[in-house]
Order: structure tokens, then sequence, then C-alpha cells
């Protein structure tokens, strides 16, 4: 897959924010904000799997519909194709959304019960009004169902007569159906069984492959991710931690989150789980977040620095990046005392 | 999964994926097997689903043929009535049911069954027309403020408010003084009161079923508002819709009832139940079958209303289905 990295840069998003105000009180004043996305910047280029990884409640999602503007992002840009894709309005917007969609998490709840499964697929094509003519669009829609691996039968049922894995066929056939260049998949499996998550794995793979998508992979299901995926991003509190290849930030994971992430996928060999580390406490409240780095009340190589000031964004090695005061040559003796944070032990 | 490091742990993935192999293959006999079936059945719609539902409710089957024999018999009320019911016969006055009138006469000596059976024609109609008003306004109203939200929700909700906190009747007796008395303004007086709960229910279910995925999904696809409500709001608002209608048209039909008791509704000598029971009024111990027979009417057009009415809400609520 090395091959694909050399993509052009087809969609960068830049310093991405957002801030949700929790409003009290009987003129709704903003009091207080969740920081949910804090300066978040990366690029996904052609044809290639960018995944999005972290713990629920960390911004994966919201990234997701901050790139898409289906929640407006509180500052910072999305470039598409080199087009300011938040600067557009109306008509623009419409006409370059259409170069990317979006795969829902739940395959029960983003399907209209009312509609059948044609009516469901067409929905793009009939707002944009792509065919002028029902044979056309029809034709279309089969197409679109064939390659999914829908049985053409299918055509005129309703969802709720679908299993998990069909109903997420259809919403990946509904997702592509007007040829886009990058499909959000917003965990597109977790919904799903495990034998059904390998086969709907493999079409998105099948039709990366066929049709040249770029994906922006969100999940936090690694084993899936390491499968899938071509570059990861590790986030943690609406902030990046880590971005790197998928095969140098499982061989190589320079963030003691990202070790610590790793340390708890599950597998068949036996390992003393003692020797592990494994993340102690809860994710501190996006509405109040730590001082400094967001993740130095639960890291266990925190030093005197991180609690004061947050880590810059450094380039460990060429492509891979981490916000880490570990890798910070300049700090003084004083800011390396180590100061690991207060926890009890479980077990 | 490639996480696999030593040899033994290889030997022991290879036997795990040979069973799961195995088994997958078991899984797609199984499937084989039953895909061919399934082909042939016709996609069951939701309505065909809340039809079966529906149907194995005894006492909900009992008040749909008491409402589909109340509607007939308000549809051919002509040919089932055995007199005019406007044709006096002062000779005949307050008569106790015989075999020439089987439910007696009145003060005037005209037949009570004929006068009850367009009675019938009255109050279902109230209640069919005014009910259609007040969706009609009341979806408007509900999916205006349930999907625009912010201050558009504010108002509307301000209004609903205004409208539900004046006592009904009182209401309805001001606004028929103000329009005058007749059937078309008592249409018309209904449906602006009774919209309230549609809309309210409306708003609840608009604003439940905004935030769902498939109307993102459509606002991503450029779906424009209109298209959202009619062909993802409406259609699942619907149930919503058919209950509280069948639940509105019994509250239409008492108080069409009570205004014509009080003179405001139905002007004589048009035949409506509520009148006959206020023409009844002055003769209730001497001649007590002639407001005991209206009366039962009304008791059994809205029961059964009513009682259809919760039937369908178990059949169409999704919550219901297994």
């Amino acid at each position: 897959m090395a091959d694909k990295n050399m993509g052009e840069v087809i969609l960068k998003a830049e310093h991405l924010t957002k801030h949700y105000p929790i409003k009290k009180g009987l003129f709704g004043r903003a009091e207080n904000y969740v920081h949910a996305l804090e300066d978040v910047s990366f690029e996904v280029r052609r044809g290639e799997t960018f995944a999005i990884v972290g713990e629920s409640g960390c911004g994966k999602s919201t990234t997701g519909k901050c790139v898409l503007r289906l929640t407006e992002p509180t500052s910072g840009t999305v470039t598409l194709d080199g087009v300011d894709f938040t600067a557009l309005k109306g008509a623009e917007l419409t006409e370059a959304r259409k170069k990317m969609t979006l795969i829902f998490q739940d395959p029960y709840s983003s399907l209209n019960p009312r509609m059948t499964v044609a009516d469901i697929i067409a929905e793009p094509l009939d707002i944009a009004k792509t065919y002028k003519t029902r044979a056309e669009r029809d034709a279309r829609v089969e197409e679109i169902m064939s390659k999914v691996g829908l049985d053409l039968a299918y055509k005129y049922r309703y969802p709720h007569e679908f299993s998990g894995g069909q109903r997420q066929r259809i919403g990946i056939a509904r997702a592509i159906v007007l040829e886009p260049e990058i499909v959000i998949c917003d965990e597109p499996v977790s919904a799903l069984d495990v034998s059904v998550q390998a086969k709907v794995i493999n079409l998105l793979e099948q039709l990366q492959d066929d049709l040249g998508l770029a994906y922006i992979f969100i999940s936090h299901d690694l084993s899936v991710v390491k499968h899938i995926s071509d570059r990861i991003m590790v986030m943690y509190l609406g902030h990046m931690m880590e971005l790197a290849t998928s095969e140098e930030l499982f061989a190589n994971p320079c963030h003691p989150y990202t070790e610590a992430l790793l340390g708890v996928v599950p597998r068949i060999a036996r390992e003393r789980i003692q020797d592990k580390k494994i993340l102690t406490g809860d994710v501190p409240s996006p509405a109040n977040p730590p001082s400094g780095c967001c993740f130095h009340t639960r890291c266990a190589n925190c030093m005197r620095v991180c609690a004061q000031r947050a880590p810059q964004e450094r380039e460990v090695s060429p492509g891979h990046i981490c916000a880490c005061h570990l890798y910070d040559d300049t700090l003084t003796e004083d800011e390396r005392t180590p100061e690991p944070p207060v926890v009890t032990k479980v077990g | 999964m490639a996480m696999l490091t030593s040899d033994k742990n290889d030997k022991r993935g290879q036997e795990a994926e040979a069973v799961a192999e195995a088994a997958a293959r078991e899984i797609r006999a199984e499937r084989e097997s039953a895909a061919a079936e399934p082909k042939k059945r016709r996609a069951q719609s939701y309505w065909a689903v809340s039809w079966n539902i529906f149907k194995k409710n005894k006492l909900g089957m009992v008040c749909l043929i008491v409402v589909v024999l109340l509607v007939l018999i308000a549809i051919f009320a002509p040919l089932l009535a055995p007199y005019d019911p406007y044709a006096q016969e002062l000779a005949n006055r307050y008569q106790a049911p015989c075999a020439a009138h089987p439910f007696g006469t009145d003060e005037f000596g005209r037949d009570l069954l004929s006068r009850t059976i367009y009675g019938c024609r009255i109050s279902l109609s109230v209640g069919v027309v005014s009910q259609a008003i007040a969706i009609v306004i009341g979806f408007l109203a509900g999916v205006t403020a349930g999907y625009f939200g912010g201050k558009v929700d504010m108002a509307i909700s301000f209004v609903i408010q205004v409208f539900s906190s004046f006592p009904f009747l009182l209401f309805a007796i001001v606004v028929m003084f103000v329009m005058g008395p007749g059937l078309i303004n008592l249409y018309v007086a209904l449906g602006l009161l009774m919209w309230t709960r549609t809309a309210r229910l409306v708003r609840g279910d608009v604003m439940r079923l905004k935030s769902s995925e498939y109307i993102q999904s459509c606002i991503l696809s450029g779906g424009s508002s209109w298209r959202i409500i009619i062909k993802h709001l409406l259609p699942n608002c619907v149930s919503t819709l058919i209950v509280t209608s069948t639940l509105g048209i019994p509250n239409a039909i008492l108080s069409e009832a009570s205004l014509s008791f009080l003179g405001l509704g139905v002007q004589p000598p048009m035949a409506s139940w509520g009148q006959m029971i206020s023409a009844a009024r002055s003769v209730i111990t001497s001649n007590t079958y002639y407001s005991v027979i209206p009366g039962v009417a009304i008791i059994i057009t809205v029961m059964a209303f009513n009682l259809l009415g919760d039937a369908l809400r178990d059949a169409l609520d999704p919550k219901m289905r297994s």
C-alpha cells in the first residue's frame, strides 16, 4: 500500500477547533464551553485510508462532522481539492459536498424506515437530479446495489427486513452512488457482529480499489484500523496525540497514550497482563480540560512540565508526528522531574 | 489476526482459523437454503405488519366494525331513515317507542329513529371535518416549530400554550358566539380549538426525528427543508397523526353535543344528538327514552372511536414490535 501514499493531497484540515457552549439561565448565555476539538490538523491523500482512533468522547466523530460541516467548526479551515470548503455557501456547498459523503455508525437509525431500499439509495441522485429519466436512475441504483453485494430482488423492501450487515451495505451504497472522492466512515462496523465486520471491511477495501476512494476511517477498534488504514491519527480529549503511517505507529509508538492504547488490544496470545501499561482513571471532562498536556493526569511518564504547558507537535521521524514533551530536547532538568499521576491501583 | 508472534501461537491461530472457516461454511450453507425462500415472499410493508398486529386486538376490531357501521349509517341516512326527519306529525307528539316509531317521537311528532340516523351524519361530519382542519394546522405548526427550532419554536410554543390554557368549552362558546351558530362555523371553531394537541405531539416527534442520521444524510446530499419535511418527517409522523385524530374525533363529537345542547351549535330543525338531548330536557321525567336514545348514540360513538384510537396506537407504535 506504500505507493498510495504518493497520491496528491485532496483534503486538508487546518487548526480545526470546535467548542460547544454550555448554556445556562434565562437568556442562554454561554457560561462554559465543551472543548470537543482543539487545533487539529491533518491531510488526506487520494486513494488512501486515513484512520482516526481514540477512546469514546475524544472528538473522533466531531472531527468527521466538522470536516463535512454537519456541525460548523468554531475555527479552522478545510480545503477540498484546493477550494476552501469552510467558506462555501448555498449551491456551491451542495456541489462540493458531492465529493464527500458519510457512512454512519448505526445501520438501524441511518435509514428511513418508511422508504424502500431503492428510494434510499437513489435519494442523493434525486436531490442532485443526476438522471433525467426514471429508467436511467433505476439502472444506476441496480448497478450500485450489485456493486455493494445487495440482491436486486430486495429493491422494494423496507430497511426493517434486513440484517445489520445488509443495512450497512445499503448505507454504503447511498454514500457512493454519486461517486465521491472521500468517504468519511464514522465507526462503520462497530455496531456489527465480528463475522459481518470482516465482510463489510472487505467490501470497503474492494470499493476503494475499484473507485479510487479515500477514506477517513473513524474507529476505536485498533485491530480493524491496523488492517485497513495507511495512516493513523490518535486523538485524546479533542487533541491530536500522534500521527504516523500504520506500520510505523504499531511498530514504534512514541506517545505514552498510543502505547497504552496498543497495550489493551486483545490478542489470542497469552501475555502477562501485569506487565502492560493499563490506563487507570477516567477521561477528564472536555468542559474542564486539564492544564498543560491534556493527557498528563493519566500518563505514566508524566513530568513537571506536562502540567504547565501543552506540548508542541514534533516530527520525531519523517511523517511521524507526536505531541509529547518526552521528545523535547530543550527541556531543563527541573522540567523533566517525573511526577506520576496519583492513581488507585485496580485489582 | 496478524498479531501472533511465536510459532506456538501460530499453530494455535491456524487451529482457530480452521474452526472459524468450518463455522463460516455452515453459516453460508444455512443462508443459501434460507435465501431461496424469502425471495418469493412479498415485501411486508410497515402497514401490513401494523394490520397484522391490529387484527389480533379483538376489542379494536369490534370498535372498527362499529365505526364502519356508523360511517355507513351516516352516508346512507336517506335510505335507512323510515321517515323524513323534518316531517311534523303534531297528532303523535311524545309517543313512546312502538311498531310505527321504534324510538318514539319528539315534541313535534317527528320520528326519533330518523332523527337519530340523521344526527349521526352531523356528529361524524363534525368529528371528521374539525379534526381534518386541526390536523392540517397542527402538523404545519408542529413541523415548523420542531424543525426550525429556536425563536420560531418559542413563538409557536407560546401560541400553543395560550390556546391550550383557556377552558375549552368557554373558549368554544366565545368563538361560536362571535362567529354565530351554524354547522360550518362549528367545524371551523372546533378545528381552530383542537389543533394544539396535534401540534405538540408532532413537534416532539419532529425534534426526535430531526437529529436522526437519515435526515443528516439528506442534508448532506443537499436536500431542501421541503424535501425533508415531505419525504422524511411526514411519513414518520403519520402514525401519530392517525392516533391523535382518532382520539380527537370523539372529543369533537362531545363538544358538538355540548355546544348544540347550549344552543350554540347546530340549529333547529337540523337533527343533532346534543340538540335532541337539549330538547328532551323539559320532558326528562315523563319521556325518559327521548333523552336516553341520543345519549346512548353519543356514548357508543365516542367509546368506539376512543377504543379504536387506543388499538391503533398499540398497532402503530414501533416500540410494541418485537
